[in-house]
């Protein structure tokens, strides 16, 4: 096997596994996952005073 | 400490603006001439204001998203006077003309060692706190920060590999063009997580919270993640176009720095689409418009580079103003935009304040940020342009049509206009500086308590 082909096949390796990382990404299996850890920047809501901010509209 | 080290690194960019108008103010004192001072102002606003910026804002959020305290103890507290010293080593050395002449990586080795070691124990520090998490998931910002600390201390170690031959001269241990190729796979990834991947982690958290909803596509942001840390790695040799490189590793860059865009436009749509349905926020929320702003400035600049590195665009780019003005849209629009509106955010929370002392300074500094980013890089996009082409002019016989001189009169109001824009932007920090001073004079920062989300 010549570098050339090594190195080709490693491209096509990589292409695979990224295209794999979108199908992952994108599977509905991961929806409910992912809206949880979206959700995290707000789990302190109730000790922070930023979201009452924004809620108020910010108008002084 | 990263609006200190802002205003310093800012002071000196206004400086040597000035001094590209009026050679004059280059004196006849070594340590004030623009070769020393250079280094100086982009040590100081990269990883002085950037590097300040981003421990304070890495060391919240992730505090924040795993639900668990800082891991490390006196760690934390050795990586804060860790860097402050690299930084006050470095603003000594540089001008005293001490350096590794690598850009970017100027520092020699005994501040070299110095940093890896903070770095180190940064990396402790984040990941300790990543494994003592209370929550299953890692939150996407904590992922970018992770990328970036990883990154960062491979390529500076890498680089900096050096032979001392006193204790304050080195020379790097890489021969010619393959020290160059190393030279540039740091500085580009430098930017990309440095000045890419860490902000990005600042945008995930706060863009998502100061709008008071969650990320757009929390999906597409894995996807944008995945994409931008496997793709910047190869996009170095974009730097180096026409050179001894060989041909075959500079198309490589090429491509590579063709394809980013891709994932840099996926993050920046994800960013700016979070505010789907709250547009009317932008009217009344400062800060909001700060982060949305640098988002814009983000996709501008992540098209206008791989455009650049283009060989035939690089061709008339390359070595002109027109780097300059990329650079800066990058730096002031991007990092110091997203930095600032993040702190903005920030500072309020530390110090249990409802919100900053004032909103219309924050205004006020919105504006004068923005003229002055735009002045900035459209007097550099004409001047660069113009440099380009006088450069490349050959009369019929096949001499040069102009001089360099004559290319340089040409400049004169452009560096001028340059030198207006930057002042105009540091002005904004002066601002910033007395609204964060009535917020929090007279308080006491305050202790959060962990948050816990429930089951």
């Amino acid at each position: 096997m010549s570098f050339g082909l090594i190195h080709g096949l490693l491209t096509v390796l990589l292409m695979i596994l990224f295209g794999g990382i979108v199908w992952w990404a994108f599977s509905s299996r991961q929806k409910e996952r992912f809206d949880e850890a979206a959700n995290l920047p707000f789990a302190d809501d109730d000790d922070q005073p930023t979201r009452k901010r924004s809620e108020k509209g910010d108008k002084q | 400490m990263t609006i200190v080290w802002g205003i310093v690194g800012m002071l000196v960019g206004v400086i040597i603006a000035a001094q590209l108008v009026w050679p004059a103010l280059n004196t006849h004192l070594e340590y004030f001439t623009f070769g020393r001072l250079r280094p100086l102002h982009t040590n100081a606003v990269i990883f002085a204001f950037g590097g300040s910026a981003l421990f304070a804002t890495s060391y919240y959020i992730v505090q924040r998203t795993s639900q668990a305290r800082l891991f490390g103890g006196p760690l934390v507290g050795f990586t804060f006077w860790g860097w402050q010293l690299v930084i006050v080593l470095a603003a000594v050395s540089l001008p005293l003309g001490m350096t590794m002449g690598k850009e970017y990586a100027e520092l020699e080795w005994p501040i070299a060692i110095l940093i890896a070691l903070v770095w180190v124990a940064y990396a402790l520090v984040f990941f300790g706190t990543i494994l003592k998490r209370k929550v299953q998931h890692i939150y996407v910002a904590n992922w970018f920060f992770g990328a970036f600390i990883i990154v960062i201390a491979v390529l500076h170690i890498v680089n900096n590999m050096s032979m001392p031959v006193t204790l304050f001269k080195s020379y790097s241990m890489y021969p010619g063009t393959m020290d160059a190729m190393i030279q540039w796979w740091y500085g580009h990834n430098a930017v990309g997580f440095f000045l890419t991947a860490a902000f990005l982690g600042m945008m995930y958290y706060f863009v998502p919270k100061q709008a008071g909803r969650p990320i757009y596509s929390y999906r597409l942001s894995v996807v944008h993640f995945w994409a931008l840390v496997s793709l910047y790695m190869w996009a170095g040799p974009h730097h180096l176009h026409y050179t001894a490189l060989p041909d075959w590793v500079q198309s490589l860059g090429m491509v590579f720095s063709l394809i980013l865009l891709a994932p840099s436009w996926g993050g920046m749509i994800n960013g700016i689409m979070t505010l789907s349905g709250a547009w009317h926020k932008l009217r009344t929320d400062p800060i909001l418009r700060f982060l949305i702003v640098a988002l814009s400035f983000y996709g501008l600049a992540t098209f206008e580079g791989p455009m650049m590195s283009i060989k035939t665009v690089n061709a008339l780019s390359h070595y002109t103003d027109w780097t300059i003005g990329h650079v800066h849209g990058g730096a002031l629009g991007w990092v110091a935009m997203i930095s600032i509106g993040s702190l903005y955010a920030l500072i309020p929370a530390l110090w249990g304040k409802e919100r900053m002392y004032s909103i219309k300074a924050i205004e006020w500094h919105f504006w004068l940020s923005t003229i002055g980013t735009v002045m900035y890089i459209v007097s550099m996009w004409i001047s660069g342009v113009m440099q380009g082409l006088m450069w490349r002019a050959v009369n019929p016989d096949g001499t040069l049509t102009y001089n360099f001189v004559e290319t340089l009169v040409q400049m004169y109001p452009y560096y001028f206009l340059r030198f207006v824009g930057g002042a105009i932007f540091f002005l904004g920090m002066f601002i910033m500086v007395w609204n964060v001073w009535k917020t929090i004079a007279g308080t006491k920062a305050v202790t959060h308590a962990v948050p816990q989300t429930a089951h």
